[in-house]
């Protein structure tokens, strides 16, 4: 046998010769031989401890990633540039070895490929030899049947007729049977082999699955106020991590509007505020699958011809209109103010960089249930909205070309708007409410409340074949695992008695009652047959 | 009766149990102590002129003799004690009007009851010697953390828990968890053995092996699940999440030792490796909802 890999019967009390050993490793050839040298390297790769080294390997290259903040991974975005600030000295290095993205390190990808290479190689050989061992009949019975297990000799009524009752017998329990004068041999267990095989090889195709979404797939993430529309073009989107090949001038053409959203939250106990139910009613149009409307909830996502978004967080967006000091509307509508706590404490911007006199930047705290003499919020949905300001004025530095976040003033170039007695201006209002700005520059009024949810969207082009080789992973390994393979012997000495044997080829034993319903069948020592039928 | 009763009662079943199970402990402790009255056999007869001897059934010559009585008393109140933890994981469900698998201390309670069953389940008509003991000691102390140290009334679950697929997914790591819990018992008293006896199999052995076959397909099941689920609510399926790492982690230790049993003279090193992927899995269970951020950590301490 060409596989390097021997099987032993491993269930105690039973003890099943391989077919085959092999040497712990192949032994090393002479150096000048390099074929030799390569063969040798081949059969090492391919050996089954090289599979269990790699397979331990595997399991602690992944135990760093674990432990230190990776990067693309989805908890915190920010964690690796958090720890980088703490630990000056050590970042650098670690980041030189590829710790911060263990899982796409070529270390970690060095294992697996390894092991993929060495799985493949040790099973493809592995299926041809069984697949010729399928081919031919199962092999002549052993001389010494009684070292095999569940041994059984005796004289039986009808020696004559035994081998053919005992063949009948086997072909109808679906058993590969052939059988010579003196001889039935019988085999049975194909699908263990089978399944072995489907789940060694689903491992591949699987690898394929996540290829599929690591290089044509991308992720992304949107927040929508309610009553705004997203279009799906890459420029939409809030963030966007594409895959080398992803095809971003060839979104899926779609539109999505939010509605609505609710949230509810736990009303009393020790889980007060705890989240309940989230709801986004969304409607939606896309070329390929018309107009509709739906909602989308935790683990309840909208799958649009494969591009999913999957509902992932949500907030609060006040209403502010902010008039100049000439009465003229310098900035209005819903502003996304981000939650920094769990009773959605949120923070906000708003740049008038049109007002006059001058420029307008008001800086904001937004707590949906305020409580006096507490500066965050107390729960997270609306029962007591007030929203807190302070002012800006000067150059808002929008103009000089850099990028800047909606959600933080740069403050170079920026004086804080104060009041008659030189204190920083402040003030809280509620729905409805308007404040004076001081000199002149201008008013602020305090609308209304509305909600913003944050949208995943996702397209993995590579899930559907990864599901497949889960499915085939199970499927094969729970065949293997369960299914014994096994072979069974009857034989006619010339003393007219009759022996029976069996064989497990894994590490399941041969079921215990095959044999004894085999005896029975010849009437074979009917009596102890009998007896023992009950442990069956 | 409502969800308050239904709480306080499920509880009160934990309680019970626990007394229970400690009662079964000493109860053991005392038979192994006193002297046997009466030394039986324990095999069955082989009939003179009987050619059917049973190899088949793989034991190990058992060195199991019948239970004194107050053996029996343990097996009983080791009984009743399973029995009360199922109870309680139902009142649980009861109370909470669902899957009572939703907190830490619900995990701990129902792996109690699903490593009680497991081993029950297995032990029926096998000899298993001292290791009925251990599993007490098991459950005690599993079922005894999670009172102490875990305990949370009941409640509902964030939105994002509240799925089909998890309930699968948390049921099927449970049980496999439970089957590992037992796996890595036997494996223990095995090596412990081998060490003694140098015998490469006994009826340890076989049970950690019997326990670790169906145990493997189950948790990849659950692995399977937790993708399923994961693709449901964050969009990809798999994310290196540390939960899931510490999942995958598992998984492959336990690959190795299946690989490793097949192995000629590896047997001993598949017992480590065996008991290397249930560190894992109880790493992932406490270290990694305690120590670990991440975004199962919501699930509630
Ligand atoms: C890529 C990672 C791999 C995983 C996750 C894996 C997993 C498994 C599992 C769970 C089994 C159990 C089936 C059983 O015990 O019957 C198994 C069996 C087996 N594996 Fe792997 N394997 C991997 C790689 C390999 C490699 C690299 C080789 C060869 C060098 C290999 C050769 C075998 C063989 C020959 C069996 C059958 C053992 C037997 O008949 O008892 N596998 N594998």
């Amino acid at each position: 046998m060409e596989a390097t890999h021997e099987e032993q019967a491993l269930g105690s009390g039973q003890v099943t010769r391989p077919d085959s050993r092999e040497p712990a490793f192949p032994p090393s050839p002479r150096p000048s031989e390099l074929t030799a040298w390569g063969r040798w390297a081949w059969r090492t790769l391919t050996s089954m401890r090289t599979a269990i080294v790699l397979l331990v390997l595997l399991a602690l290259t992944a135990v760093p990633g674990s432990l230190l903040p990776q990067r693309g991974v989805a908890s915190d975005p920010a964690a690796v540039a958090n720890f980088a600030r703490e630990h000056p000295d050590l970042a650098p290095w670690l980041d030189r070895l590829s710790l911060f993205n263990v899982y796409s390190a070529p270390w970690f990808a060095a294992v697996y490929v390894l092991l993929l290479v060495s799985m493949t190689g040790c099973v493809i050989p592995r299926c041809m030899h069984l697949w010729r061992e399928f081919r031919s009949d199962p092999p002549a019975a052993p001389r010494h049947l009684s070292r095999e297990t569940g041994h059984l000799v005796g004289p039986v009524e009808r020696p004559q007729d035994a081998l053919d009752a005992a063949a009948g017998h086997l072909e109808a329990k679906r058993f590969r049977v052939s059988r010579t004068d003196t001889e039935v041999r019988a085999e049975k267990g194909r699908l263990r082999e089978l399944g072995n095989l489907a789940f060694h090889l689903s491992l591949l195709v699987l690898l394929f699955g996540i290829a599929g979404g690591k290089l044509f797939g991308y992720e992304g993430r949107v927040a929508l106020v309610e009553g705004t529309t997203f279009a799906n073009v890459s420029a939409s989107y809030d963030a966007l991590s594409p895959a080398p090949w992803a095809d971003l001038a060839g979104l899926e053409p779609l539109e999505l509007t939010l509605d609505d959203f609710s949230a509810e939250f736990e009303t009393e106990g020790t889980r007060l505020g705890e989240p309940r139910d989230f709801e986004a009613a969304v409607t939606y149009s896309s070329d390929d699958e018309g107009e509709g409307s739906t909602t989308i909830r935790p683990n309840q996502p909208l799958d649009i011809n494969g591009t999913k978004f999957f509902l992932t967080g949500h907030g609060y967006a006040p209403e502010l209109t902010v008039r100049d000091g000439n009465g003229d509307v310098a900035a209005s509508g819903p502003t996304i103010f981000l939650p920094v706590d769990q009773t959605f404490t949120s923070d906000g911007v708003i740049k008038a960089p049109d007002a006059r006199p001058g420029s307008l930047a008001l800086q904001g705290v937004f707590l949906p249930t305020a409580v006096t003499g507490m500066a965050v919020s107390a729960y997270p949905d609306q029962v007591n909205p007030i929203v807190e300001l302070t002012a800006y004025t000067g150059d808002l530095g929008l103009d000089d070309g850099s990028t800047q976040s909606v959600f933080t003033l740069d403050f170079t170039d920026l004086d804080q708007v104060r009041g008659k007695d030189g204190k920083p201006w402040r003030v809280s209002l509620a729905p409805g409410q308007t404040a004076r700005l001081p000199g002149g520059l201008g008013s602020v009024t305090f609308d209304d409340v509305s909600r913003f949810a944050n949208f995943q969207i996702a397209r993995d082009p590579g899930k559907e074949v990864s599901l497949l080789a889960a499915i085939l992973l199970l499927l094969g390994l729970t065949a293997s695992l369960s299914v014994p393979r096994r072979r069974i012997w009857v034989r006619r000495n010339d003393d007219g008695t009759v022996e029976i044997a069996g064989r497990s080829l894994s590490r399941r034993p041969v079921p215990p009652g095959e044999l004894e319903q085999l005896a029975d069948t010849l009437g074979l020592s009917p009596a102890d047959a009998g007896g023992r039928k009950d442990q069956t | 009766m409502t969800s308050l009763d239904a709480a306080r009662l499920s509880d009160l079943f934990v309680t019970t149990a626990l007394a229970v199970f400690a009662a079964a402990l000493l109860a053991y402790a005392l038979a192994a102590a006193l002297p046997r009255s009466r030394q039986a056999r324990a095999r069955v007869a082989v009939p003179a002129g009987g050619a059917l001897v049973d190899e088949t059934r793989l034991q190990p010559e058992p060195v199991s003799e019948p239970p004194s009585r107050v053996g029996r008393g343990a097996t009983a109140l080791t009984v009743a004690g399973t029995i009360l933890v199922c109870l309680a994981v139902v009142a649980r469900g009861v109370a909470a009007g669902r899957a009572p698998w939703g907190n830490m201390y619900e995990f701990g309670l129902t792996g109690s009851a699903a490593v009680a069953v497991a081993f029950l389940a297995y032990r029926r008509g096998r000899p298993v010697g001292s290791l009925s003991a251990w599993m007490v000691v098991l459950v005690l102390v599993l079922l005894g953390l999670s009172v102490t140290s875990l305990y949370t009334p009941v409640d509902d679950l964030v939105p994002v828990l509240n799925s089909r697929w998890l309930v699968v997914h948390v049921a099927a790591a449970i049980t496999a968890g439970a089957l590992f819990a037992v796996g890595a018992l036997a494996t223990v008293a095995h090596l412990l053995r081998q060490r003694r006896t140098g015998e490469e199999d006994d009826q340890f052995s076989e049970l950690a092996h019997t326990v670790h076959l169906v145990a493997f397909p189950i948790w990849t099941f659950a692995v399977m699940a937790g993708a399923v689920w994961a693709e449901n609510a964050w969009g990809r399926y798999w994310g290196w999440d540390p939960k899931e790492t510490w999942a995958f982690i598992t998984w492959v230790f336990y690959a190795a030792h299946l690989h490793a049993l097949s192995t000629v003279g590896w047997r001993r090193r598949a017992g480590y490796l065996a008991l290397a992927g249930f560190a894992a899995f109880l790493f992932n269970f406490f270290g990694v909802n305690i120590w670990i951020p991440g975004l199962h950590s919501y699930a509630g301490v």
